[in-house]
């Protein structure tokens, strides 16, 4: 009998340590969220320190520019984490999650151009208005890329690090063996002020190309080229999408289908491995680059190219890319890290930034410093290219944005231009396929 | 465990003895009656219901992580809902459902995802029947062969991914080059249709034909040697015992795996979207390996529908329970043909 009850009494033991691990489990997750959440939104003292995280994508380099040690020794209280997700479409949707549940927010993010319209337009309340903070000057910036980290009432909850004024990347050794010009100002000639001319010096190259090289990597690299210079694209300035009937995309869509029905590109896709594969091996001559490129090019294409490349201006300038800093109103340490989003995008971290990441600055107080102005670059056979990205940067149209930038752009390269330039569709068929997947994607 | 063990114990003291005589029998003492009633009753409950204490853990996990997001998303899939403001829910009804029908990149999708399914599950499982036959037959270093067909099963979607994008590249991938030395001219593996879903198929295949045959090598081994005996004494050939006998010993077996192997094909995402490198969730140009589990992602993740994202999510939900109910009859009438 007392062994009975003894049994039971384990028994019951047993059950209440169940239910509790149970319980402990589920709770645990729970915890593991709140603290995951305290811990990103940079919460905690690490030893006395204020730790301020950044969350951020691709390679926006400031931490190997040294600019986060730099902060650190000049403020000794406060401690700087960066978590980085290498691609912005996995980084984006995470971030807008994490903005409407106000938890996993670093201290400090990064947002890019091609999301800043819609970030602006549905995101403003949750971001603290950095206008105020000590030390930010608005003429510092260019207009244009200060009024797009605006929100409607003037709040500016993105601040502007890097811009991407455009010029065209080409190699020397075969431009020369299809009979062009190499020096890059009379490249630059070949080409100046029309988008036409550079196709039709795409002719002209293919009919003496070396052997198994194109004049162009890809269509769809011609088409962002195109499209970066100008104003009104697939928004108008009421916010109406336009992009069916803006001339700019015509223009933009016309001269890349040029490119490829005129069999001048070498049918690859940016970004991919088969891209990286083509530069390694010299498939092409020319490429759309903005500043962000050129340390890609220089890693995908190698030492064996060194010197082979060059930099010559566009037929038109035009921007390509950037990124801003904002900081969420969710934070624990929203001061200290305006604070430092202030610092970091002031003209002389930009300036630094430039000088060891290769990010063009989007402060354009940061262009009569000598790391700016002066910079050559000694892969691409000493190219200046501190003259050759300022007057391209001068020269950028203010442009309009539009909270869908970013998936009528890629479906009218990843599909429509795709198709015309690797299935062998007609740019009509091409067009019609990315309005379709375009229309499907916005509708609501 | 006897549930009458407790009240069936002959009661200690006088309770239980033969009455001896009226006057003798003082009546029992109410509080260790009630006592033991108590007790009875507490055994009773531990009885009935401690398993189901037992099992708790793993039901309250799945009620959190399961069930709920599984009526969550259908209750998402009612409204239109977008990641931009998540906690905004407008409530459509059925649209959601009612523009899939309607919707050309769906019904794409989803024979994308059955095309891909056909030619992956298919050679998959017969290729691990086969695989399975060798490993069953008396070898050296068999150890060796087991681990050595589990191995691509372990390695990482992303990885064997991006070693098969290289592979099936158009310019400088091995296989054209390898179709090139005999005279093929070059594919483009990638802009394909048919090409394409191939490539797709053709990791899946790898990923998990060695997981397969493992599972048929181990239903194999518990065939009774006495039947092959016997069928060698009736002068059975090796092919002949492999299709009489090990086969309708594995029906059961060959059934799990067709099942999980259909689960699995249905859900296809990691390759596809790897497939495609940076270009994302698109397929390809003209989506021609955009399974359901990419366009699900599409939609809801780069497009940041989440209404029709979840739409998607019980489309495949129901798609599934189709295929269930199908296979269910299948099963019953072959029983019933044996």
């Amino acid at each position: 009998m007392r062994r009975n009850t003894g049994s039971h009494r384990s028994r019951a033991v047993v059950l209440v340590a169940v239910a509790a691990l149970g319980a402990g489990l589920l709770s645990g997750c729970a915890d593991d969220g709140d603290s995951g959440s305290g811990k990103s939104g940079g919460g905690g003292d690490d030893g006395g320190k204020t730790k301020i995280t950044l969350g951020l994508f691709g390679t926006m380099g400031f931490q190997e520019a040294g600019l986060y040690d730099e902060y650190m020794k000049d403020h000794p209280d406060i401690k700087i984490e960066q978590t980085v997700i290498e691609r912005n479409e996995n980084y984006y949707p995470q971030l807008l999650n994490h903005l409407s549940t106000g938890s996993g927010l670093a201290d400090v993010q990064g947002i890019e151009v091609a999301n800043i319209a819609e970030v602006v337009q549905t995101q403003a309340d949750k971001f603290v208005d950095l206008s105020k903070t000590p030390g930010v000057k608005k003429s510092n910036w260019l207009d244009w890329k200060w009024q797009q980290g605006l929100s409607k009432d003037g709040k500016a909850i993105g601040l502007g690090t890097d811009i991407g004024p455009m010029a065209i990347c080409y190699r020397k050794d075969l431009f020369q063996k299809a009979g062009l010009p190499t020096d890059r100002d009379k490249v630059a000639q070949l080409w100046a002020g029309d988008w036409d001319k550079y196709v039709d010096a795409g002719k002209k190259y293919m009919k003496k190309a070396p052997k198994s090289t194109a004049f162009v990597d890809s269509a769809g690299g011609v088409f962002n080229a195109v499209i970066a210079g100008s104003a009104e694209r697939y928004y108008d300035k009421s916010g109406k999408v336009i992009y069916k009937d803006s001339p700019a995309v015509k223009d933009a869509w016309d001269v890349a289908a040029k490119a490829a029905t005129g069999k001048m590109t070498a049918k690859l896709q940016q970004f991919q491995k088969t891209w990286d594969q083509g530069y390694a091996n010299g498939q092409f001559a020319t490429v759309s680059c903005p500043p962000w490129m050129l340390g890609y090019i220089q890693s995908k294409a190698g030492d064996k190219a060194k010197d082979q490349w060059d930099v010559a201006a566009a037929p038109k300038p035009g921007n390509w890319g950037g990124t801003f800093l904002g900081v969420p109103q969710a934070g624990q340490h929203k001061e200290e890290a305006a604070k430092l989003v202030a610092w970091l995008t002031a003209p002389e971290q930009q300036a630094k930034l430039f000088k060891e990441r290769g990010s063009w600055p989007s402060a354009q107080a940061s262009y009569s410093l000598p790391d700016v102005k002066d910079a050559k670059h000694p892969y691409f056979a000493g190219a200046p290219i501190g003259s050759i990205f300022t007057e391209a940067a001068k020269g950028i149209p203010v442009q309009v944005l539009g909270p869908k930038d970013q998936i009528i752009n890629q479906n009218l390269v990843d599909i429509g231009l795709l198709q015309v330039d690797q299935q062998g569709k007609s740019p009509e068929q091409g067009w019609k396929a990315a309005t379709k997947t375009i229309d499907n994607a916005l509708d609501q | 465990m006897s549930t009458t063990s407790g009240t069936a114990a002959p009661p200690s003291g006088q309770g239980g003895a033969a009455p001896r005589g009226a006057a003798t029998v003082t009546p029992p003492d109410p509080r260790e009656q009630r006592r033991r009633a108590w007790r009875a009753r507490r055994h009773r409950w531990d009885v009935r219901w401690s398993p189901y204490a037992f099992v708790a853990p793993f039901f309250l996990f799945f009620a959190a992580f399961g069930l709920f997001p599984l009526l969550y998303t259908g209750w998402a899939s009612l409204h239109r809902v977008e990641l931009t403001d998540p906690t905004h829910m407008e409530w459509v009804g059925m649209r959601n459902f009612s523009r899939l029908w309607e919707d050309e990149f769906f019904w794409n999708a989803l024979q994308n995802t059955f095309t891909i399914g056909v030619i992956s599950t298919v050679p998959q499982l017969l290729m691990a029947l086969g695989l399975a036959h060798l490993l069953n037959y008396r070898l050296r270093g068999s150890m060796f062969f087991r681990v050595a067909v589990l191995t691509p099963y372990a390695t990482s979607v992303a990885a064997a991914t991006l070693v098969f994008v290289l592979l099936f590249g158009r310019d400088y991938g091995m296989i054209n080059w390898a179709l090139g030395s005999v005279g093929i001219d070059k594919i483009d593996w990638q802009n394909g249709s048919w090409s394409s879903q191939f490539a797709v198929s053709t990791i899946v295949i790898w990923r998990w034909t060695g997981y397969n045959a493992l599972i048929y090598l181990a239903a194999m081994q518990a065939v009774p040697e006495d039947l092959y005996e016997s069928a060698a004494l009736d002068g059975a050939s090796r092919w002949q015992q492999f299709l009489h006998v090990t086969i309708p010993s594995l029906r059961p077996t060959i059934l799990f795996t067709v099942v999980v192997s259909t689960i699995g094909a249905t859900q296809l995402f990691g390759e596809p979207l790897l497939f495609n490198g940076s270009a994302g969730a698109t397929g390809g140009g003209d989506h021609q390996f955009q399974t359901l589990g990419l366009y699900l992602y599409e939609q809801g993740w780069v497009n940041l529908h989440l209404g029709r994202a979840s739409a998607i999510a019980w489309a495949m939900f129901l798609i599934l329970l189709l295929i269930a109910a199908v296979n269910w009859l299948l099963r019953r009438r072959l029983r019933k043909s044996q």
